[in-house]
């Protein structure tokens, strides 16, 4: 009974494509399209089209790219560090859970436990290598955060479905456990808190908020990019084949078992390299107890509300977990001057986020960046509408 | 020797307990198939209902009599707000509804009741038994007799009655209970309604034994493991799977925990859950799966 929400989601799909072909964008040649069979010569007015859109794209990107790379010059240093560095962590940790969880299928509550091993692997690792780059212990403490992610992953190889979330859930308690018990891990600081190490990338100082704000744009854009290949790939269509159904995707071929453990792999590579920003970029300081389950769930909300079985949905998710107390908090002491209780804005903030995650699975299961997508079609399909 | 039986003793009491809580999963697993996550946050919900009543001097039956009556509006709630909602949704969908469900429970009992902790006195004592060799509370017992009666209640009302068997039928397949005329959402309130029932029965012995606080809805995570032992489908194995979790992590916190730092109850019955998945995937008394495409 693995079959998924992402799956039973796309019935909207249709939809979607059908209005592309209104906007008349339908006739590009998409990635998604069957691909021109050899030998056959492509149709000229569509090669044309597409070296159109392909410059058109790049062009896009480069704006793009330099657009979030000039951010910084614009808004306050609170924005960049309140709101946009841990937006983009838990947008990287959110693609993470998705791997796992939105594309492969398998339920997991850990992610919090491989951001922990992420960021105290990669604390470790630039402690006693002298000499080692900033990025080089990321990278570091992202692969060990997959080697761990991976053994607990291991019993998806033999069960489905919730039982997973003990598995997981295991991962959660005994990693907040062991880096608690044991010092080494924190370099026998009090209370096993770890601080970030001078963040300097080739040779240029990022201690600023700007440059918290650069080191997570230049973690996680490519890893975004990586990500959204590896999952339009055949990779990607491994992990859905065994998230729709797993018996089957064995039948034609899948090898499921490969397919899972690399999902966990993967994912939770992402995970421990967005639990080393999070911890270095944002916080500056971390306790085994700040990577708990809670957080787990955080992540896991980010991915639902966002949207599950996609690479952008995370980042609408995070902004959205991000903002909304900041919203709430500006809210709550318009209206009552301060004099509201934390507590009980916590509370009011917490049936929230319940509701609104029960609400989007209900209405809409492919998360809000399809309710973004679906408002853009309609404006597209206006737009395009008989004079 | 007589260290380790009491050792042994206190673990398969708590067992108990945690049976207890997973009694209320394995009634909601049972009839529809999904692991329920709210269920923690129900027992906390059900003990702080039961304890503000009590502090605003209501009798204990009174207190809860009313508990029990608020336990079934909110089963009726669920789901008329949640569950119907999400007739034929996939399993994954369902858990994910749980999860926020647990949220908007956990956020709403302490909106409502407050975030203080509670005392909750049942007037059955918690003091070792005087003249036993071995160290047994009045509220052990108890325990055990209201645990042993809830499992008999349960075997007989899935077993025996109409609405337990239509309930099994929706687990097993919700669509074709639907074709054959099964009332779904009225199964459903009562699968809901009885996990409420559990989860008041289980607020009320882990609030008069560890009081009533928010770390109650986190207690009953360790009813997790207990399900994946003893299969979640089977209520003898719950009982089984209670046992074998309340006396495992006592022991090897006594025993292996010296060595390593200690603390380690937080994370060892998950620990020996995974260990089981992999050698018995379904549980020791759970239904065997079959695979069809």
């Amino acid at each position: 009974m693995s079959s998924d929400v992402t799956a039973w989601a796309s019935s909207d799909a249709d939809e979607a494509a059908s209005a592309r072909n209104a906007t008349g964008q339908g006739q590009a040649v998409r990635k998604d399209d069957p691909p021109t069979r050899e030998g056959l010569p492509r149709q000229p007015a569509l090669a044309r089209r597409s070296l159109a859109l392909r410059i058109a794209s790049v062009v896009a990107a480069l704006a793009a790219a330099v657009g979030l790379l000039t951010v910084p010059l614009l808004v306050t240093d609170y924005v960049l560090s309140a709101i946009l560095v841990p937006v983009l962590a838990l947008a990287l940790a959110g693609i993470g859970q998705n791997l796992i969880t939105g594309y492969a299928g398998q339920l997991s509550v850990g992610s919090a436990a491989f951001m922990s091993v992420g960021a105290f692997a990669t604390y470790d690792v630039h402690l006693h290598v002298p000499g080692i780059p900033l990025i080089a212990s990321f990278a570091a403490g992202g692969l060990v955060a997959a080697l761990v992610g991976l053994i607990f992953g291991l019993p998806s190889l033999r069960i489905r479905g919730f039982y997973l979330v003990v598995s997981t859930l295991a991962a959660q308690f005994f990693v907040v456990w062991l880096f608690t018990k044991v010092p080494w891990f924190s370099n026998y600081s009090a209370s096993g808190v770890i601080t970030a190490p001078k963040l300097v990338v080739a040779n240029v100082d990022l201690s600023s908020p700007g440059g918290h704000y650069w080191l997570s744009l230049l973690v996680v854009a490519p890893l975004t990019v990586l990500a959204r290949n590896l999952v339009r790939g055949r990779v990607g269509r491994g992990w859905m084949a065994v998230r729709d159904m797993e018996t089957a995707a064995a039948v034609v071929g899948v090898r499921t078992g490969r397919a899972k453990l690399l999902a966990f792999a993967v994912g939770s590579f992402y995970c421990g390299i967005a639990g080393a920003l999070w911890a270095f970029a944002y916080l500056g300081t971390v306790e085994p107890h700040g990577l708990d389950l809670d957080r787990s769930f955080q992540v896991l909300f980010i991915v639902i509300l966002g949207g599950l079985g996609s690479i952008a949905g995370p980042f609408v998710g995070a902004a959205f977990v991000i903002l909304l107390p900041v919203a709430f908090d500006q809210i709550g002491s318009a209206i009552a001057g301060g004099s509201v209780d934390p507590g009980v804005l916590q509370n009011i903030e917490k049936i929230l986020f319940g509701s609104l995650v029960i609400f989007i699975l209900v209405k809409q299961p492919a998360g809000m960046v399809r309710i973004v997508e679906n408002a853009w079609i309609r404006v597209a399909r206006w737009r395009a509408r008989p004079a | 020797m007589i260290f380790f039986l009491e050792v042994l003793i206190g673990g398969l009491l708590a067992g108990v307990m945690y049976t207890m809580v997973a009694l209320g999963f394995v009634l909601i697993y049972k009839a529809s198939g999904v692991f329920n996550f709210a269920q923690g946050s129900m027992v906390l919900f059900a003990a702080l209902t039961l304890v503000t009543l009590l502090e605003h001097g209501l009798p204990l039956l009174l207190a809860f009599g009313a508990a029990l009556l608020v336990m079934l509006v909110l089963a009726v709630a669920i789901e008329r707000a949640v569950l119907r909602q999400l007739v034929n949704a996939p399993p994954m969908a369902l858990f994910l509804a749980t999860l926020g469900l647990a949220f908007v429970l956990e956020g709403l009992a302490q909106l409502v009741y407050g975030t203080q902790v509670h005392g909750l006195e049942i007037g059955i004592s918690d003091a070792p038994i005087r003249g036993l060799p071995l160290e047994v509370s009045k509220l052990d017992l108890f325990a055990g007799a209201v645990a042993a009666a809830l499992v008999t209640v349960l075997g007989v009302l899935f077993q025996k009655t109409r609405s337990g068997v239509g309930l099994r039928a929706v687990a097993d397949d919700p669509i074709a209970a639907l074709a054959v005329g099964l009332d779904l959402p009225r199964l459903w309130a009562i699968a809901w309604a009885g996990a409420g029932v559990v989860a008041l029965v289980a607020g009320l012995l882990w609030g008069a034994r560890v009081g009533v606080q928010f770390s109650l809805s986190l207690v009953v995570l360790k009813a997790l493991p207990v399900l994946i032992i003893g299969g979640f489908s089977s209520i003898g194995g719950v009982i089984a799977g209670g046992l074998l979790v309340g006396a495992s992590e006592k022991l090897a916190e006594v025993y292996v925990g010296p060595l390593v730092g200690g603390g380690i109850e937080s994370w060892f019955p998950y620990v020996l859950a995974v260990g089981f998945l992999l050698v018995r995937p379904t549980g020791l008394l759970g239904e065997r799966l079959m695979e069809r495409v």
